[in-house]
């Protein structure tokens, strides 16, 4: 089947089969290895991207089902620099093994995108879907609430660059 | 004997540059771009083959008939492989494994046969048409059972597997290894004690749960090289099984090299080799092709390495003063159907059954019983999170039996330097009491604390831990350091950064004594036919070994750095120093030579020629100390620990009286660390594994059916914590008594912070209810079940 997505700003036109997940075709065929396969049942989010702004997991989504839509990873979110979170995450030493990383990182961003200044319950709901077995997330959370001050923010959106903005 | 080290420990801190600094990692960037690379990102082209396994149905039974033919017909199938295939041996310790299953199969999972296929899809359909005959066999599940006189045998050729000498399996039994420590009298002890307390505790199986499943990529090239991509913690212990365990195939240890990048947690579950070898072995059979083999999360709970079960059996005498006399334990490990990693654990546990205590009178029995349960293993805490939680209970049982505040009595018993210790050696610096009065005022131990709420009580508890790094005497660490133009560093060293930071520490340590920044120093994941050997990264030893073994590098480059000097300017070596990156002279304050000048081109001489060249060196380090000769009916006369970590846990808990729901309101965590090389990795340490204990005790819980077949191997129905089953707080202490012989002083911390949360929350449940559980987990059921019984009663 026909398969027409942007991934990171990026036009991708794909074959893929029917009961292709959107995590094996990013992988595989597009060659964006940030999303992990930690399940492949929706309990763990290591395959977590953006579609559209919103995270899902991507061991869920049927490839076919993405048809038209924006995917962002943390390529996307990481190639023109790192985001003021992702440099928090960075200089507090959030992550350990690092597995985890890039769908926390996505969470955290859309959470952020929508609730720039979260409360530590806000920031665990947000993070409830991604497992992290080596931090006790104590260093993730103290992050995102971090980027959540006025100070800090965001200066780039979570769906990632724009149109015609990749090198 | 004494052993003399040639480095800074004990070095005053204001004289530390990088070392005790919050260096960030230097992995940082890699892993939260996105860039860090784990096997299972490695591109290997359209050749790429994917494998996938044949497993046991059953947990003991005879193969009867394998028959591939039908498997071999199916789209996309490249090769079939069974048993016959490949009729070797392997284990780290013991080898009592096949690489498949031969005659037997004896665990649900066991691997009866492989096949490989073009796409994964193809390899998982063609697995379902491999059929297999079995002849079912009665299993054994319980390690109780397995001691009786007439259980059935599940390895009847024990007497005849060849083992490390410091194992002692008893032919014609279930018992693969049986550590015993024999000191004083403890019969005499416990009848003369005041106060004898005696039980049972329990604890059951749990899986590690490292996120990134376990993987590995395998290619036999053309040339007969066989490259192995794994996940794994112990990249040369693999070579070195591969290499043996394939010799009949014509391998030596030249033609096999493993390559490890980041691994997405281990835990112990990726340490020795697991199915790493299926991969290697399939691949043999397909020359020149890549064959993947990557672990469902299913295949993650029931088929990789367990924490073993053990039900502990505890005797522990006192006099009336509190003083400890005689510890009696004997400890039955669910060790499961190979044991080959586990009976490690068993030794290990055996030789430290006391706890953190100075104990004259010691009787410990540690064995270790085939199960028809899966192969046990390491897990983080190496069987010392799996006795402290009955030991732990009982030390504050005593104490309130025998009138006296736990905290006190555990002060008044802690282990200090120079007590002799369970085999006849003694102790080392250690903060124990520090840490303990540490955590008392982190959680205001004795300030009782009400709920608003009348629903719920509070409580608190105190449990302390110790453990020493279980490794073979002649456990080696090397490194190799290179310097660049530019004055920058590479430094290959093959310990794995598993997440804990080791890569960082290596860096702080070379930097602090090259003076050249943390940022300029690159560490790299190992190679083995690049990257100088590891025994492996476990028993929480990198820092300490490892860290010696770049130390030493690192001044053996000063040494050359200053011959250098001395050469062209005359100076002598013990007038220069490092500051800044530059090379200074005490006795000439004019004189400075940045490293960048010189350290791969040489110094221009004045007549034209050139001095020196690039600058390069290697360190070792070899624990020459330790022995494992031990009388094995007495475990006395070795010396088989280098040394212990030891700390303390508290917590302040919620209970809801009805619900049995725990919310820990609080927890504080104090370990030794000798020197904390880079106190927020150290910190890291304390939180991340303070969670994963409390997890143990509060969620997780495998369960078996009668047939021996886990029941929950997902995370649905496993449950480990999310961002909001942790503690309301953390407070994590560091406690720095130096170890004489650790780079800087510093001693391994990685898996201590686990040891001692189930017994933490056992005592402060009974601080909160007055209600005991024996048996882990400690879960919301059994709180409520136990209370809603004591007060009926
Ligand atoms: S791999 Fe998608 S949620 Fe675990
Ligand atoms: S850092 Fe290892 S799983 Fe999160």
């Amino acid at each position: 089947m026909e398969l027409e997505i942007k991934v990171n700003g990026e036009q991708w036109a794909l074959n893929v089969a029917p009961a292709d997940v959107l995590l094996d075709v990013l992988r595989e065929q597009v060659g964006t290895k940030s999303p992990k396969i930690g399940c492949e049942r929706g309990d763990c989010g290591s395959c977590t991207v953006l579609m559209d702004g919103r995270t899902v997991r991507s061991c869920l989504v049927l490839a076919v089902e993405a048809e038209g839509h924006q995917i962002v990873t943390v390529e996307g979110i990481s190639y023109q620099g790192l985001s003021e979170l992702q440099d928090l995450f960075l200089r507090i030493n959030a992550f350990q093994c690092g597995f985890c990383a890039p769908g926390i990182v996505l969470s955290a961003t859309e959470l952020l995108e929508h609730n720039p200044n979260p409360t530590r319950h806000d920031v665990q709901e947000a993070l409830a879907g991604n497992l992290c077995r080596c931090t006790g997330y104590e260093p993730i959370i103290e992050a995102v609430l971090g980027a959540g001050q006025p100070k800090v923010g965001l200066d780039r959106p979570a769906t990632g660059p724009a149109e015609g903005d990749r090198p | 004997m004494t052993t003399t080290f040639p480095f800074e420990a004990g070095a005053k801190d204001e004289e530390l540059r990088t070392v005790g600094t919050d260096a960030v990692r230097i992995d940082g960037l890699d892993k939260i771009s996105g860039a860090a690379e784990f096997v299972d990102d490695i591109d290997f082209g359209p050749g790429l083959l994917h494998a996938a396994i044949v497993e046991s149905p059953h947990a003991y039974a005879r193969i009867l008939s394998i028959d591939t033919a039908a498997a071999e017909q199916a789209k996309g199938v490249v090769r079939v492989v069974t048993g016959k295939d490949f009729p070797y041996k392997f284990g780290m310790y013991m080898e009592d494994r096949y690489i498949f299953a031969q005659d037997h199969v004896r665990f649900v999972g066991e691997q009866v046969a492989g096949v490989i296929a073009r796409t994964h899809r193809e390899a998982v359909q063609a697995v379902k048409l491999v059929k297999v005959v079995y002849e079912v066999l009665d299993p054994i599940l319980d390690p109780k059972r397995a001691f009786e006189a007439d259980a059935g045998l599940i390895h009847p050729d024990l007497g005849d597997y060849t083992h490390v000498p410091w194992f002692f399996p008893k032919a014609g039994t279930n018992i693969a290894h049986w550590r015993k420590i024999r000191k004083g009298d403890t019969e005499k002890a416990l009848a003369e004690a005041d106060y004898v307390l005696e039980d049972t505790y329990t604890v059951p199986r749990y899986a590690h749960c490292a996120i990134e499943p376990h993987v590995t990529v395998s290619k036999l090239d053309h040339a007969d090289r066989l490259t192995v991509w794994t996940a794994s913690q112990s990249p040369h212990t693999q070579r070195h099984l591969f290499a043996e365990a394939l010799a009949p195939l014509g391998f030596t240890h030249k033609d096999v090299r493993v390559i490890t990048p980041y691994i997405g947690g281990g835990f112990g579950g990726k340490a020795g080799v697991s199915m790493e070898i299926l991969g290697a072995a399939m691949a043999t059979l397909v020359k020149g092709r890549p064959v993947k083999l990557r672990w469902t999360r299913e295949q993650e709970f029931y088929n990789t390495y367990q924490r073993q079960g053990v039900v502990a059996e505890l005797k522990v005498g006192v006099m009336n003063d509190g003083t400890i006399t005689a510890v009696e334990h004997k400890l039955f490990w669910d060790a499961g159907a190979y044991v080959e990693y586990g009976a490690n654990v068993v030794n290990a546990a055996g030789l430290s059954a006391t706890g953190p205590y100075r104990v004259p009178n010691i009787t410990n029995d540690s064995l270790c019983m085939y199960t028809n349960l899966p192969p046990g293993g390491p897990y983080r805490g190496f069987g010392y999170s799996e006795f402290h939680f009955g030991l732990e209970s009982h030390m504050d049982r005593i104490a309130e039996a025998i009138g006296m505040d736990p905290v006190d009595f555990r002060r008044k018993n802690a282990i200090v330097e120079g007590d002799e210790l369970s085999y006849g050696g003694h102790m080392n610096p250690s903060g124990l009491i520090e840490a303990i009065n540490k955590v008392a005022d982190a959680i205001e131990w004795g300030v009782e604390e009400d709920s608003d709420n009348p629903n719920t009580v509070m409580g608190k508890g105190v449990a302390l831990f110790w453990k020493a790094p279980a490794m073979p005497p002649n456990a080696s660490s090397a490194s190799f350091l290179k310097f660049n133009e530019d004055g920058s560093l590479n430094i290959t060293v093959s310990g794995m950064e598993l997440g804990q930071g080791y890569l960082t520490v290596m860096a702080q340590i070379a930097s602090e004594v090259l003076t050249v920044p943390v940022e300029k120093i690159r560490v790299e994941t190992p190679d083995t036919d690049r990257n100088p050997y590891e025994w492996q990264t476990v028993a929480s030893h990198v820092t300490w070994s490892s860290g010696l073994a770049v130390e030493k590098a690192a001044i053996e480059a000063r040494g050359k750095i200053f011959d250098v000097i001395h050469q062209v300017y005359g100076y002598e070596d013990d007038s220069l120093y490092l500051e800044s990156e530059r090379v200074k002279c005490k006795t000439d304050p004019s004189f400075e030579k940045p490293l960048s000048d010189f350290v791969i081109d040489g110094i221009q001489t004045g007549d034209g020629t050139w001095r020196g060249g690039p600058i390069i060196a290697s360190g070792k380090f070899m624990p020459e100390f330790t022995n494992a000769l031990s009388d094995p009916e007495t475990g006395q006369g070795g010396h088989p620990n280098v040394h212990y970590t030891v700390g303390a846990t508290g917590v302040v808990i919620e209970i809801d009286k009805d619900t049995g729901r725990i919310w820990v309101r609080k927890a504080a965590l104090a370990v030794d660390a000798g020197k904390a090389i880079n106190p927020d990795l150290v910190k890291g340490q304390i939180v991340g594994g303070l969670v994963q204990g409390l997890a143990t005790v509060l969620y997780e819980d495998m369960r078996f059916d009668e047939g021996g077949k886990m029941l929950n191997p997902n995370f649905t129905d496993y449950k480990i914590p999310t961002a909001f089953d942790i503690p309301d707080e953390v407070v994590p202490i560091i406690v720095e008594v130096p170890q004489p012989d650790g780079p800087f002083g510093a001693r391994g911390v990685g898996e201590h912070t686990m040891i001692a949360a189930a017994p933490v929350i056992a005592n402060a449940v009974y601080n909160a209810l007055g209600i005991r559980i024996k048996s882990m987990p400690v879960t919301q059921e059994k709180i409520a079940m136990t209370y809603l019984e004591k007060s009926r009663s």
